[in-house]
């Protein structure tokens, strides 16, 4: 089916674009001229040209070794939350219940920790973890096992990305149900016939089927990750030392702590241009993923039951609405 | 066929991985402080509603439930309103840029919220809009708006083009087509969409926290006060989180049969 080209769409269009606009185009003017400027208060500033942005870049200055070390790490726990919870999202999903009123319990329970707001979840772990008050805490140091976030670097880690896990498995899972759910009864009958082990079901027709949503979760956790702030920040405070302290906790701290608005300004336009580009890398695939479906579906047109034709013989994918 | 071996152990064990930290929340609210800090009890011995009794009387701390859901809502308001027209554009119509506008809105939702807090507070002081409501629900509009039009183009997508076609022979103009027939075609959609605005806009804190100051304060920024000379009012906290998870609960109540349907932005 393909688009007409229309150019008046652009009035439908317009609204948005005014929205977004307001927001986004005009501060991020107001950043590119401070990063071009150094500050001594009083709202008297001075020209800089580049010379944040070459600081920035040079692990030598404080500046820039603060970036860079913040950006290490912020890359170094995306990296592990994403070798978390993907995994752990598919298994959840293929763990789900197939129909009756538990379907609905799990999803609103694995739904849940996505509604909290993210300083409450910093100090659902803060309470939790706490060796003193805590239950988490108090029963690991009751085991023999010497945990303390506050003090101890690496259980300040652990603390974080569990905190993590628990917060945004749960969407990875939910994305991973729904592609599941869209899969055909008949291409699971199909593999019967043919024998197919339980692995070969997953890498054949579920694993294919939830390239897509798989797609836009890593995308999202990855963004979300790199610019994570309020739950470390109020877990940790960045600390112990400086060893939870990623780039937004940074940026903030030289931005509203410091009022060095050059420095700050110079910083996120870096840390923009990096989610930027990292952005248009997944929309780059995700796009041609589709025109590839598309193109699959169209040359072999027998490969995909249309979708009416295979709803049919599946009752077990209604009665789920029933529960509502 | 569709599940896994021992899929109902680590489905348990997950819900239960879930629930303990929340459980400890709702637990904790319901102690008295001096239970809390002396002893470590697994449910409260002497249970009290004294935390929530005090969220419920002082205006300093309700009216920030207020403020936020005052922002949230206008915000979602105007999501879902420019938003709808947007997507049903994006998804019947080529027109020139489309396709950079779609991955500029798209890079605005993935933007740091940090990077725009000082701006944003320049920008809204200097319109005197600051600590007002309508400070954040329009700063919170630079990622909920892509998300809602992202959200709602997949659904739209969803509609057959017969529908609008034979509605335009019959002779129906385009804001009689879009309000009498494709809103309610995609009701559901819109419902998601709406969830997703007021979720994302309700867990939002450093935006509206640099935001606002007195008048507009959000609870989530109300409860960094509970840090007092005294040390921690632990209890007082657990109960004002309890408070916070409330309307999220209840919305997803509502939602639950399209949760996942909506997670995956109406495009599966």
């Amino acid at each position: 089916m393909d688009k007409t080209v229309n150019q008046k769409a652009w009035f439908l269009v317009l609204p948005v674009f005014l929205v977004v606009a307001f927001s986004a185009v005009l501060p991020l003017m107001t950043v590119v001229n401070y990063s071009m400027q150094d500050t001594f208060g009083n709202n008297q500033f001075f020209w800089n040209g580049v010379g944040w942005f070459k600081e920035l870049l040079d692990p030598s200055t404080d500046l820039g070794g603060r970036f860079l070390a913040s950006l290490g790490r912020n890359l170094f726990f995306s990296m592990v939350i994403l070798a978390i919870e993907v995994p752990l999202g598919i298994v959840v999903a293929l763990s789900m219940p197939r129909q009756g009123w538990t379907v609905a319990a799990c999803l609103v329970i694995l739904a849940l920790p996505l509604l909290i707001p993210w300083n409450v979840v910093g100090t659902i772990w803060q309470i939790f973890g706490r060796p003193d008050i805590g239950l988490l805490g108090y029963v690991l140091n009751a085991m023999g096992i010497d945990y303390n976030y506050v003090s101890n670097e690496i259980d300040a880690w652990v603390t974080v990305i569990v905190m993590d896990v628990w917060h945004w498995t749960s969407l990875v899972a939910l994305l991973c149900y729904a592609g599941l759910k869209s899969i055909p009864e008949a291409y699971y009958q199909a593999a019967q016939i043919d024998g197919a082990s339980r692995w070969a079901v997953f890498k054949a027709i579920q694993l294919p089927k939830m390239n897509r949503v798989l797609l836009i979760a890593v995308l999202l956790r990855f963004m979300d990750s790199f610019m994570i702030y309020t739950e470390p920040f109020v877990v940790t405070g960045g600390g112990p030392g400086n060893s939870t302290t990623f780039v937004s906790i940074e940026l903030v701290k030289i931005a509203l702590g410091q009022f060095d608005l050059g420095k700050a300004a110079a910083l996120s336009l870096v840390y923009n241009l990096i989610i930027l580009i990292v952005c248009w890398i997944f929309y780059t695939v995700m796009t041609n993923a589709g025109v590839e479906r598309k193109v699959q579906a169209e040359s072999e047109p027998v490969a995909e039951p249309k979708p009416s034709a295979a709803l049919k013989p599946v009752p077990a994918l209604k009665p789920k609405e029933g529960v509502a | 066929m569709h599940s896994i071996p021992g899929r109902r152990l680590i489905m348990g064990l997950f819900l239960v991985f879930l629930l303990l930290p929340i459980y400890w929340l709702v637990n904790m609210s319901f102690k008295t402080n001096a239970e809390i800090v002396s002893t470590m009890t697994l449910w409260p011995h002497t249970p009290t509603l004294q935390h929530y009794k005090r969220i419920f009387t002082d205006e300093s701390w309700y009216s920030g439930y207020i403020n936020s859901l005052e922002y949230v809502v206008l915000n979602t308001i105007i999501s879902i309103s420019v938003a709808l027209p947007a997507a049903y554009a994006f998804s019947r119509y080529r027109f020139l840029g489309d396709k950079h506008l779609f991955f500029w809105l798209l890079s605005n939702r993935m933007a740091p919220a940090a990077v725009y807090a000082l701006p944003f507070f320049n920008l809204y002081s200097a319109i005197g809009l600051f600590d007002t409501p309508w400070a954040v629900a329009l700063a919170h509009c630079i990622f909920n708006v892509p998300l809602a039009v992202w959200i709602l183009e997949g659904f739209v997508s969803g509609v057959p083009r017969e529908i609008d076609e034979t509605a335009f022979l019959d002779g129906y103009s385009f804001p009689r087509f879009f309000i009498k027939i494709l809103v309610p075609l995609i009701a559901s959609g819109i419902g998601v969409a709406a969830f997703f605005c007021f979720m994302f806009s309700w867990v939002e804190l450093l935006l509206a926290r640099t935001l606002t100051s007195v008048s507009a304060k959000p609870i989530a920024a109300i409860m960094t006060r509970t840090v007092s000379a005294a040390g921690m009012d632990w209890g007082l906290l657990a109960a004002a989180g309890v408070l916070t998870i409330i309307p999220g609960a209840l919305v997803i109540w509502f939602v639950r049969n399209y949760i996942a349907s909506g997670f995956a932005l109406g495009r599966v």
